[in-house]
């Protein structure tokens, strides 16, 4: 079974980031940029699989500009036998990506697709849907447990209420949810390695996909502060604020 | 051109989110249709048709939809999308689930958990965690929407007198396929809906712990919520996850117990009226966003706040 996972270079998700002075995006600078959390998860995933004889080989795809191919290289070293790079703007929307990775996973015939539930800087949570959509595939979505059963995938997903498992035909796709796996780290060795895989670029003209612009943005603000709150010594005033102060309690 | 919003429901009600969603809907302007898709979901449908707003409610009552599965229901909602110009669903994680299958079918971007209504084509929507707002203008005829339930006010239960019809078209995929469910069970309010939220992080120390915040909740008619520390520790269940990967709350009030206040929490539940954390650490960040901060020993401070309450 070949696994294909989709990775985002996104803003590190320790760094609070600052909005541009003219409104127009958030400032990624000399910011410290990562592989998107939830891709990580997805690329852990991939690579047990394939520790488990489930997996024949496990191709990783990031779409955007050059800078990316260091988180390519990075899931190279968590395990993903070689990278393909689709080199195309960043932050390209959901749909637009969803139509490139169509054509990645065609042309690669996957089996089973792997991506993250959302990325943490545009907070969308559409391209795995989006995808199996243009697939005609089915979808687990905030997956966190994935078990191979023969031609099947059977797929337990975090629901509000709580969780709900499926069974899915393969070819499918799955989005990783936080609880799936923990990601393990890169060995020094492993990255050494991962420099000698290979990745290859290509272009979304090559791969005759077509992009889609059906949102245009027209300004990113700061959210509203908070008016900063008072410290109370102890709980007895604690009570009395909450009574008369902010009146939320009888 | 009217405005179809997907109800969630159990079949046998509508959950509370599907309101904030016809209020959302209701901004935008238009004639406003509910669709319900489920089995046996009749009484839904009759709740439906009773919301203030609403003039037409549109029942797809088949297996198919029993488990709202993606593959099935995204079929029937682009379907019927094409003759509205928004298609509308509250971000639940059925709404996520289905909603950019839907997009994607109609051949259309979504716009995911707004905020605010703009205008038909104008919408704010928080990105990076919350840590800034983006207006995102639509472009496309049809517009598919999901809508952050806390963003905006439940529309009334009652009061409507929409027409009821049925939906005939059925889809089944027949790629995917219900196993079962294992539903927490919790006689407390609703997380996303409750009034006074009051939640556990690492500094709990153990599962057994929340016990002592559980008496302070049914005390205050409270649900209960943990931090992705709790949850990992396990500690509680991952459905009780406030933050930017859990559940997105903005009660009334806010107790923050043991939680230090990552980014990624302070996401779910800085929009609460008023936050209160108790912690130890006099460093923490979530005394930065807390309008009563105090700095105690969780294990005395919230036992004196229950008897004192």
């Amino acid at each position: 079974m070949k696994v294909l996972v989709a990775v985002k270079r996104v803003i590190d998700y320790n760094v609070k980031v600052r909005v541009k002075s003219d409104k127009t995006d958030v400032d990624l600078a000399n910011v410290k940029m990562a592989l998107n959390p939830f891709c990580e998860i997805a690329v852990e995933e991939a690579v047990r699989l394939k520790e488990a004889g489930t997996a024949t080989e496990v191709v990783v795809v990031s779409i955007g500009s050059k800078p990316c191919q260091e988180q390519l290289r990075t899931a190279l070293a968590l395990g993903a036998d070689r990278a393909i790079q689709v080199d195309a703007q960043d932050q390209l929307d959901s749909l637009s990506v969803a139509r490139i990775l169509q054509k990645v996973a065609e042309e690669e015939s996957a089996d089973l697709i792997l991506l993250g539930k959302q990325a943490i800087d545009s907070d969308n949570n559409q391209t795995g849907q989006m995808l199996a959509a243009l697939m005609d595939r089915p979808q687990a979505t905030f997956a966190s447990e994935v078990v191979v059963e023969g031609e099947s995938l059977k797929v337990t997903r975090e629901i509000d209420g709580g969780l709900q498992t499926l069974s899915l035909k393969l070819p499918a796709v799955v989005t990783t949810d936080l609880r799936l796996n923990e990601p393990r780290y890169a060995s020094l060795p492993n990255i050494m390695k991962a420099k000698k895989k290979p990745l290859d670029v290509k272009t979304p003209d090559e791969l005759g996909a077509q992009l889609s612009a059906g949102a245009e943005l027209l300004s990113v603000e700061p959210p509203a502060e908070r008016q900063a709150g008072i410290k109370v010594g102890s709980v007895e005033e604690l009570v009395d604020k909450l009574r008369n102060e902010a009146k939320v309690v009888a | 051109m009217a405005i179809l919003v997907i109800a969630e429901h159990d079949n046998s009600t509508l959950k509370g989110a599907t309101l904030n969603a016809v209020t959302a809907a209701s901004q935008i302007g238009g004639e406003l249709h509910l669709l319900v898709a489920g089995e046996g979901c009749g009484a839904a449908a009759e709740a439906a048709a009773q919301v203030a707003g609403v003039s037409k409610v549109l029942v797809a009552d088949n297996a198919a939809y029993a488990h709202q599965l993606a593959e099935n229901l995204s079929k029937l909602v682009a379907e019927l999308g094409k003759d509205y110009s928004h298609v509308i669903a509250p971000a639940t994680t059925t709404g996520k689930n289905v909603m950019p299958r839907v997009a994607a079918l109609l051949d259309v971007a979504q716009l995911s958990d707004i905020t605010a209504v703009e205008s038909d084509n104008t919408f704010q929507r928080p990105i990076y965690a919350g840590n800034a707002i983006a207006t995102v203008e639509s472009l496309d005829p049809i517009k598919v929407i999901t809508v952050r339930g806390t963003a905006f006010d439940a529309a009334a239960e009652t009061g409507g007198s929409a027409s009821v019809e049925a939906v005939a078209a059925v889809h089944d995929a027949g790629i995917s396929a219900f196993v079962g469910e294992e539903v927490a069970q919790s006689d407390r309010p609703e997380l996303t809906s409750a009034k006074v939220v009051v939640s556990g992080g690492r500094g709990m120390g153990n599962g057994e712990n929340f016990a002592i915040l559980e008496k302070l909740a049914d005390k205050l008619g409270a649900a209960v919520g943990a931090s992705r520390a709790a949850v990992d520790a396990g500690f509680v269940p991952n459905d009780m996850q406030v933050g930017q990967t859990g559940k997105i709350v903005a009660p009334e009030l806010y107790i923050a117990v043991g939680i230090s206040g990552a980014i990624q929490h302070l996401a779910g539940m800085k929009d609460s009226k008023v936050i209160v954390a108790i912690n130890k650490d006099e460093e923490a960040p979530i005394f930065q966003v807390a309008d009563y901060s105090l700095v105690a020993d969780l294990f005395e401070a919230v036992p004196e706040l229950d008897a004192k309450l």
